[in-house]
């Protein structure tokens, strides 16, 4: 820029760089320093930001692998980290690929065919989407040790029983997916119904794959919620071997039992791959809504 | 191969009719087992299925029927289920149904008067018999050879007089142990016809079961001949003097729990002071984190700031890190003693607060990292809307000579604080419902120490309730429900003012 910047502008750009410096150092000192306690011999030692002798002691124990400690003393890893991981990952992509399947269906009622209570339910969704399900906790607990009676698989403490109580927090996915069907236009899908294409068809072959991106979006998100989602985990799940990850990280942190540099490395194992899948699909998720909203 | 065009037509109504009646089928074996509700919701699904599935008229819920279904079993249902609960006694002492409790007592033992006999358990190829010797005279039998079987099933073996000793080895000690539950529901018959159980790990004697059902409802105790009736009041089967027998079964107790919380003192205050912190929790960590974020906007929205796409990715991880992975990190850097947070400000001033002990120090914690974890939303929402503002507001208020702190004042905030509105809210009333956060980070601890029922100082509403229900206070699922049904018409007021701010928002836009 050929602008001439006067003196106070340049103190206020030096000054503005050094609260931003002093605010990110602050903000991403509690993420650098779990990278640091992770590779830093013992639970309680302490040191500095950058550990002098490293040792991946806390890491053998997150992977599950049998860890010698100082005395010589073999310690077998007993929190199975990789199994919540699996755990984890299981009961999300269940969860992720109904959620795809019963709102990308959904969102095409919506916003292409004419029925009656459409407007109220469209609404209603929305109003239900406002109540959080940690104030049903108890209903979902009640209700799940029952249906586990009659039906043992999706009773409590099985992973069916999480994807089952996840598959109703769908109302955002049908709007998103809604708003971005509107993006598209319908004379395509015209088209294909001349051609002498179902409605099914006209869904399945025409539709769907033009919303490929927004359906990618939807299942990362749904997957990521599913992954951090804490109570009703909790609730659902008991014994040690079918915890997800958001379950039973707790349990190094417990007075009795204070694993902190176990913590770190689980931590960062199962953290990252999932802040770095979020950071990506959040630039999809803000193009995909805008997209919609300018046309709904 | 091409079906011929009358398989093609026939075979959906054809699956769909079979469907239906296996269906129908399921719904009569759970109906069978006690379970109504279940197989009444299950039953209206069905019919809903197979309606909508071959009405010509509702093709378009066909499309609508497993995502609105799934809403309204696994969302809606357990909502109303909520407050069904709450009027209910549901706990710890009543958690069984009538029917359950009644069967729990009826399959009670008593050890009645006769001859005991020590016991050993020896395999026999694959299966396994007991040997018993009469404690007294040493007289010894033999049951006939059984496979072990699970929990609840129920055995009536003969024994017949052996002498000498069985063949093969004994079962372990630790496997008996495990084996205890279905052993248990053994009953040997003695040649002489007197029946025995298994009273201990290696002991058989005279045990019968301890009530008898009568046909009026009640049970006559067969031991002291008492005689208990249930009590639909209170949940319990009770004696002739009003004292009652566990376990107790769910019944209604109509508005109980909703008096309990307004007029019980050692419920209400606790319960109000735990209000207040929620209201003062939601309300701060609003504030906090949407002046930070909004400040960070406005400097990462200025054109001469050079990195701003560093910064920008740099405080927008906070947002992007699991909430359950930074809570219990931050959980990890304050702790009191080997916390880094207390080491750097143990080296610094000299000073080590106890972070998780002392009520308003608790209180702080939270609100920083509520903050940390909160801003980065606010940052990304408000560039966005400061995207929005015309930038000849902006050159106007340069002609006029105005600096960035007018206007930050006179022009950016009050611009992007309408359209923010209805975000503000439901940043409110997602904070008023963090239970993560507060589960996660403190478990509600410091506790008051003048309660009846285990309360703490960083409680929030929702967070109280889990605690009543599903820790350490004895399972009050009942109470829990009812404080939880008031906080839906807590949130539904919220909603309620959001939706009309969000018209407001809208209606200016235009």
């Amino acid at each position: 820029m050929a602008i001439v910047i006067d003196k106070s502008q340049r103190w206020r750009v030096v000054a503005a760089h050094l609260f931003l410096i002093c605010l990110c150092a602050l903000v991403i000192f509690p993420l650098l320093m779990v990278v640091s306690i992770s590779l830093r011999p013992g639970n309680f030692a302490t040191g500095s930001l950058i550990p002098t002798t490293i040792s991946l002691e806390h890491w053998r124990f997150a992977l599950g692998l049998p860890v010698t400690n100082a005395d010589g003393q073999v310690i077998i890893p007993d929190l199975p980290v990789l199994r919540w991981l699996w755990n984890s990952v299981k009961v999300a992509t269940l969860s992720a690929t109904t959620a795809v399947l019963l709102s990308t269906t959904a969102a095409y009622a919506f916003s292409r065919m004419k029925f009656g209570g459409k407007k109220a339910s469209l609404v209603g969704l929305m109003l239900m989407q406002m109540f959080p399900t940690i104030l049903a906790l108890i209903a979902i607990h009640a209700i799940f040790s029952r249906l586990g009676h009659t039906f043992p698989a999706f009773g409590i403490d099985s992973p069916w029983a999480l994807v089952l109580a996840y598959s109703g927090g769908i109302a955002l996915h049908i709007w998103t997916i809604k708003g971005f069907y509107e993006t598209i236009p319908a004379e395509i899908e015209e088209a294909a119904t001349v051609d002498g294409a179902t409605p099914w068809q006209a869904f399945w072959r025409v539709l769907l794959p033009m919303a490929l991106p927004i359906i990618m979006v939807i299942f990362l998100l749904a997957f990521i919620g599913a992954v951090n989602e804490y109570p009703v985990a909790s609730i659902l799940l008991r014994s040690q071997d079918q915890l997800t990850m958001a379950a039973g990280m707790k349990q190094f942190l417990y007075q009795q039992k204070y694993l902190w540099g176990d913590f770190a490395a689980a931590a960062i194992l199962s953290g990252l791959p999932i802040a770095v899948v979020f950071i990506l699909v959040q630039r999809w998720m803000i193009s995909g809504l805008t997209a919609g909203a300018n046309k709904g | 191969m091409p079906m011929s065009p009358v398989l093609k037509r026939l075979l959906p109504p054809l699956l769909m009719v079979l469907l239906g009646l296996a269906g129908l089928y399921v719904v009569t074996v759970i109906y069978a087992t006690g379970e109504t509700l279940l197989a009444g919701v299950m039953l209206v699904t069905l019919v809903c299925f197979v309606w909508i599935y071959t009405s010509k008229r509702t093709y378009a819920y066909r499309y609508l029927f497993p995502g609105i279904g799934a809403a309204l079993i696994f969302v809606v249902f357990p909502m109303l289920y909520t407050i069904r609960i709450g009027f209910t006694n549901y706990s710890s002492t009543n958690l069984l149904t009538f029917k359950r409790a009644t069967q729990y007592l009826l399959e009670e033992t008593y050890r009645a008067e006769g001859a005991t006999y020590t016991s050993e358990l020896h395999a026999d190829g694959n299966r396994w018999r007991f040997r018993l010797e009469d404690a007294d005279s040493g007289v010894t039998f033999a049951t006939e050879p059984f496979a072990l079987g699970a929990e609840g099933t129920h055995l009536t073996l003969k024994a017949q007089s052996a002498t000498g000793l069985l063949p093969s080895d004994e079962m372990p000690l630790k496997d008996l142990i495990d084996r205890q539950p279905f052993l248990k529901g053994i009953t040997v018959v003695m040649p002489d016809g007197g029946q025995v159980r298994m009273t201990g790990l290696r002991e058989f004697a005279p045990s019968r079961p301890q009530f008898t059902h009568n046909a009026d409802g009640s049970l006559t105790n067969n031991e002291t001949h008492d005689v208990l009736r249930p009590n639909f009041k209170t949940g319990f089967y009770e004696t002739a003097d009003g004292e009652s027998v566990t376990p107790g079964f769910q019944v209604d107790i109509g508005w109980k729990n909703y008096v309990d919380i307004f007029t019980d003192t050692s419920l209400r205050e606790p319960l109000w002071r735990i209000f207040t912190w929620t209201i003062v929790f939601s309300t701060l960590t609003v504030v906090f984190c949407t002046a930070l974020g909004m400040v960070l906007a406005v400097l990462l929205s200025w054109e001469n700031l050079r990195f701003r796409g560093v910064y920008r990715l740099l405080l927008f991880l906070p947002y992007a890190v699991p909430g359950f992975i930074s809570i219990l990190v931050f959980k990890g850097l304050f702790n009191n003693n080997f916390g880094e947070i207390n080491l750097v400000l143990n080296g610094l001033f000299g000073i080590k607060p106890t972070w998780f002990s002392d009520p308003f120090l608790a209180k702080t914690m939270i609100l920083i990292v509520n903050t940390w974890l909160g801003f980065p939303y606010m940052m990304v929402v408000c560039m966005g809307l400061i995207k929005a503002i015309p930038q000849d507001l902006y050159e106007a208020s340069a002609v006029a000579g105005a600096g960035p702190i007018t206007n930050f004042f006179r022009i950016t905030m009050p611009l992007i604080l309408k359209p923010l509105t209805p975000l503000l809210i439901s940043s409110f009333a997602f904070n008023f419902n963090n239970f993560v956060l507060i589960s996660l980070l403190t478990g509600g601890l410091p506790d008051f120490l003048n309660t009846s029922t285990p309360a703490g100082t960083t409680d929030i509403l929702v967070s109280y309730t889990y605690r009543m229900a599903f820790q350490d206070s004895g399972q009050k699922f009942g109470l829990g429900a009812a404080i939880s049904t008031v906080v839906f018409l807590m949130v539904a007021v919220i909603s309620m003012i959001q939706i009309r701010s969000t018209r407001i928002a809208e209606d200016t836009k235009r």
